[in-house]
Formats: structure tokens, sequence, C-alpha cells
């Protein structure tokens, strides 16, 4: 045993341990690596792109990639494809991350009250889920934002609500397991009132499950997102979403293949990315989980 | 085994009662008025007024519900307000199309999968496993619509190997009975006209191939996980101490074991596939319940739009039950739980 690995067993922080393992997990990192990339230009897009990726310039239209400056070509309105990618990215990661946190939230509570009050609010509460289950989940999404409306945001409620149930059942079964383990029944011996046990004692038991679902949630999210904008349900022209960009590009694949493959390959590394985190995760969080 | 198949079937009725409720109330509040959306900002007064007497939207809401469960029971979705046809019969005549579409894109997916998920499974860490479950992975992150569209542009328009769309040469004109269309042109295979056969096959492939590709990544990497946890077991130790071929202890002993878990896998993500038609059929103009329902949602054709998501959320929970009840007859571990 390496000096180093003795130190890291040594320091008793179950984070810094977690943190140890998704070192040496290569299929984690590399997804951490990615995600981070794709983080980081979504934050700096501004600085980073060589142009507006709102500005037309007609008479550059359609422009092959590595010619006239445009690194990676030019969109049917002359638009740079880079400035619009890199733009993309920004968006996508917002739109993960939003509507992850919808599901997050709601559907933890709702597992949460679920499992710990159990009884007839449990079976409720089930029944409820076990009908939004009953819907395919991409056509539960398509019909909310078809009532809602089309439009970015309401694209990510849909995508959020329509997570819900896959958060209720994993924290549910989770809270199940933990109820009635000892130092829950110990704290409640001790007084402390049914919020302190849920939030504070429970919940944070239950995170290992959570984030290996969120992490893969958000690479689904950005998936879905892109699905409703390229049937016309979720972002509008001129943002510059993947799945949007792609949709305008059907009528060029005969002309333009760089306009139809960019956005498509910016989608598949970004959601890689997390599918990667995902699984290294779930590898070292919790190898029963393992599929 | 029937008290385990009664007990899923009475869950069923509530399950299916919650979706209809569920549906109506979803499109009967959405904001603005159906009618007014309808016809447009220009209709006059008494146009609107009319067709909410038609749809019934001038009644209560309570008596609305009450009036659509009834109909819903008889399979009376109302009429499409694009067409004027009743839904139930718009649907029937295009549901054929994605059930083709469906099962030949798990047909092409549950055969590769199964058999990359063995090979990746007996070759732990050489290449060929390496190479499967990062292209696996690809599958999974890849939206499945723009992987549609590449190959149109690949094989379609470049390599002009594959039709662009559509389900059968327009030029090949026959009465379609069934509307499976690989089983009305079948019998022109033995009449002279083995071409008619051959276009429906090859107007397949791209979107089966386009469809199929999340569930083969999945079924692969399900095959191959339980052929793993399968190849470890005692039984089959056993198997190869006795000295029995290796390709025999594979497929004829281990595969009928791991191949449980994937079964459950195959009917789930057949569900999905009707409702992942979606997007598919729009690109391919495949004229299914997809594209319809596609359709349907862009024009605001709300009758149409119930009875599309009922009818597959409920063919959704059927396929379901039956892979349970399947499930419950190979493994007897769960009906007995």
């Amino acid at each position: 045993m390496s000096e180093a690995q003795i130190k890291e067993i040594k320091n008793e922080n179950p984070l810094s341990e977690h943190w140890y393992q998704l070192r040496k997990n290569k299929t984690a990192m590399t997804g951490l690596v990615i995600i981070a990339l794709f983080i980081l230009i979504g934050i700096f897009a501004p600085l980073i792109s060589p142009m507006d990726p709102l500005e037309q310039n007609i008479e550059f239209r359609k422009t092959a990639p590595l010619t006239g400056g445009y690194l990676l070509g030019t969109d049917d309105l002359g638009r740079d494809m880079l400035s619009r990618l890199l733009y993309g990215a920004r968006i996508s990661m917002i739109i993960g991350v939003i509507s992850v946190s919808i599901s997050l939230v709601f559907g933890s509570a709702i597992g949460l009250i679920s499992a710990y009050y159990g009884g007839i609010v449990d079976k409720i509460v089930m029944r409820l889920i076990d009908i939004m289950l009953a819907f395919p989940y991409i056509l539960l999404t398509i019909v909310i934002v078809a009532v809602l409306g089309p439009s970015l945001m309401n694209a990510m409620v849909a995508i959020g609500i329509s997570q819900i149930p896959r958060y209720s059942r994993v924290v549910r079964a989770s809270v199940l397991a933990e109820k009635e383990s000892d130092y829950v029944l110990a704290e409640r011996a001790l007084g402390a009132g049914d919020l302190e046990l849920m939030f504070k004692s429970i919940l944070p038991n239950c995170l290992a499950p959570i984030s290996v679902q969120a992490t893969l949630g958000i690479g689904t999210a950005i998936l879905d997102s892109a699905a409703l904008s390229f049937l016309g349900l979720g972002a509008q022209p001129p943002t510059p979403e993947w799945g949007l960009m792609i949709a305008s590009s059907k009528e060029f694949i005969t002309s333009a293949w760089w306009i139809v493959t960019f956005p498509g390959i910016a989608t598949l590394l970004s959601v890689l990315g997390f599918n990667l985190l995902g699984d290294g995760l779930r590898d070292i969080l919790d190898p029963r989980m393992r599929d | 085994m029937l008290k385990y198949i009664l007990k899923r079937l009475a869950l069923l009725l509530p399950t299916l009662f919650g979706v209809v409720t569920l549906v109506f109330f979803m499109i009967a509040l959405a904001p603005g008025d159906p009618a007014r959306v309808m016809l447009g900002e220009r209709a006059s007064k008494e146009k609107i007024e009319r067709l909410r007497a038609d749809l019934g939207l001038d009644k209560p809401m309570s008596e609305q519900y009450t009036l659509y469960l009834k109909r819903v029971v008889h399979l009376d979705f109302g009429k499409s307000i694009k067409s004027g046809q009743p839904v139930m019969s718009e649907i029937r005549e295009r549901f054929p199309a994605t059930v083709e579409l469906a099962f030949c894109a798990m047909i092409f997916a549950t055969l590769l999968g199964v058999w990359i998920g063995v090979l990746s499974a007996t070759r732990k860490n050489s290449w060929v496993d390496l190479t499967s479950m990062v292209g696996a992975l690809f599958g999974v992150s890849m939206p499945v619509f723009w992987l549609a569209l590449v190959m149109i542009m690949i094989f379609s328009v470049g390599l002009n190997m594959f039709p662009t769309g559509g389900r059968i040469n327009i030029r090949y004109y026959f009465t379609p009975e069934t509307n499976f269309y690989l089983i009305d042109t079948f019998k022109y295979l033995f009449r002279g006209k083995p071409e008619y056969f051959l276009s429906a096959l090859h107007h397949l492939v791209l979107p089966s191939i386009a469809l199929g590709t999340i569930p083969l990544a999945i079924i692969a990497r399900t095959t191959r996980s339980s052929m793993l946890e399968v190849l470890t077991q005692d039984y089959i130790k056993t198997v190869r101490s006795s000295g029995i071929k290796e390709g025999r202890v594979i497929y004829r002993y281990a595969l009928r074991n791991a191949l449980l878990p994937v079964i459950t896998v195959i009917g789930l993500q057949f569900g999905l596939l009707l409702s992942g038609a979606i997007l598919t059929e729009t690109i391919f103009a495949w004229p299914g319940i997809g594209k319809w329902l596609y359709q349907a949602i862009s024009a605001r054709d709300y009758p149409a739009v119930q009875g599309g998501i009922i009818i597959i959320s409920t063919c959704f929970v059927l396929i379901n039950l039956v892979v349970d009840i399947l499930y419950s007859v190979i493994n007897p571990k769960v009906r007995l739980q």
C-alpha cells in the first residue's frame, strides 16, 4: 500500500474518500473533464465566441468550414456556426440544471414525505406516480408543453415535471431503508421532530442514489429539450439552441453537411459527459445499483 | 398464477382511469379557449359558439368530464377537428404502420444487442468489449433525430442506397388490407411482383435503425452485465467441467438465464418505442400514429391529441403488464413474493 493510499484511508471525512475514488475512476473523470469544459464554454461564451451568434451575414451564408475565416462555417442565414455552438453550450447547461432542479426538489420532497409518513399518504402518492409513469415519458413532456405553449422555459418545466417520478421512487426507496435504522430511532428518542428527522437525518443519507440519478438526468434533459426544440415545441428562433439548429438544418442536408453535423456532435459530447460521470458515480457510491 | 394476473389487472383499471382524467383536464384547463385556438383569431363569434356547442364546451366542466368518460369507455374519442373523421378510425388506420416499424426496430435491436452483449461478456476487457461499450454509451447519448438526419444525409442523399422516407415506392399501387405493408405485399412475392415486398422492406431499414438505436445500446449493456453475472455461477463451472464445448456452454446454458433481465428491458423499450416514433416518423415521413399525433399537436386538434395520448399510454401500460406476467411465468420467484 502506497503512502498516499494510507493517508487517504486515515482521512475520516467521507467526502474526501469519495473524491479519492472518483479520481481513480477513469469513466467518471473523463465525464467530469467534459462537463467542466462545457460549463467553462457556457460561462465564457461571450468572451471566446469569434462573432455575435445572432448576427446575420447574408453574403456569406452556407460558407463551408475553414473558409472565409469561419472555422466551422456559417448557417443558412450566414451566422457563424462556432459562435452559435458556443452559446448553445450555455443554453444547454442551463436547461439541464433548471429541469433537473425542478424534478429534484419536487421529486425528493414527494418521495421523502410519502415514505416517511407511509400508510394512506404513501398509497395515494404512489398511485399518482403510477399514473404519471403510465405515460411514455417523452409523450408526457410533449403534452405538457403543448398545453403550456411552446417556449424554452415551458420545455424546461415540462421536462422537470415528467422526470419527477424517477426521483420520487429513488428517494422513497432509500428513505424506506433508512427510516427504521438505529440512528434515526435514536434521534427520535432524543426528541427530534419530524422535519428535523426528515431533512437533517434521513435525506443526507440518501444523497448517493439521488446524485447518480441527477447526473444522468441532466444528460436526459439536454437530449429531451433538443428533441422538443426539434419539434418546434422548445426554444424558438433565433435562439442558438442545439436541437433548434439541427431542426433548421433539415432542408440543407443535400447542400451543407456542417449545419447538420456540428450541433449534433456538440449535443452528443455534452450528454456523453453526464452519462460517463453518472455511470462512474454509480460504481463508486453504490456498487449494487450497477445495471 | 391466476391470482397474480387478476391482481395486476385490478391495479390496471385505476391507472387507466387516472390517465383519462389527467389527459382530459390537462387539455380542458389549457390556457385559452380551444374553439378560438382551433378556428383562429379572426373567426366570427357565431362560428366559435357553434364549435363550442359541438365540442360540448358550453356545458359545465363536471358534465363534460362524465360525458367524456362515458364515450371513452366505448372507445369514442370524438371527431378530429382537422379532418372531421372519428379520431378512433384515424388511429386505427395509422396504428399498423407504427407497430410494423416498432417491431422491425425491436428485432434489429434485440438480435444485434444480445449478440454484442454476449460477445462483450465472453471477451471482457478486450477491444471488442471496449468498443461495444463505448458504442453503447454513444448510442444513449445521441439525439436520435440527429442520427436519423445524418443517416439520410449519408445513405440516402450521398450514397443513394436507401429512400429518404415513406413506406413503399409510390409507383407500386396495391390495396392495403391489414395496413402492415410487409404482410400485405407478402402475397405479391408469389405473383411475380417480389419488388413490392422488397420495396417495403427497403423503406424500413433506416427508420428501424434510427428507432432501434437506443434499445440496441440498452439491450447490449444489460445482456453484458447479466451474462457476466451468470458466468461466475457454480452451475456454469459444473457444465464446463463436464467437457461441454464452450460455445454450447454460453449459448445453451448461460444465455438462457442471462436473458431474464433482458426480457424486461425489451418489453419496456418496446413500449417506449411507440412514443419515440413521434420523432422518427416525422423525419422519415412515416405515416404512423407518431407523425399523426405530432401534426395534431401542432394544429391544436384537441380531440385527436386526447385520443392519441390515451391510446398510446394504454398500449404502453398493457405492454408493461404483459412483460411482467411473462417474466413471472419464466421466473417463479417473482410471483411467490
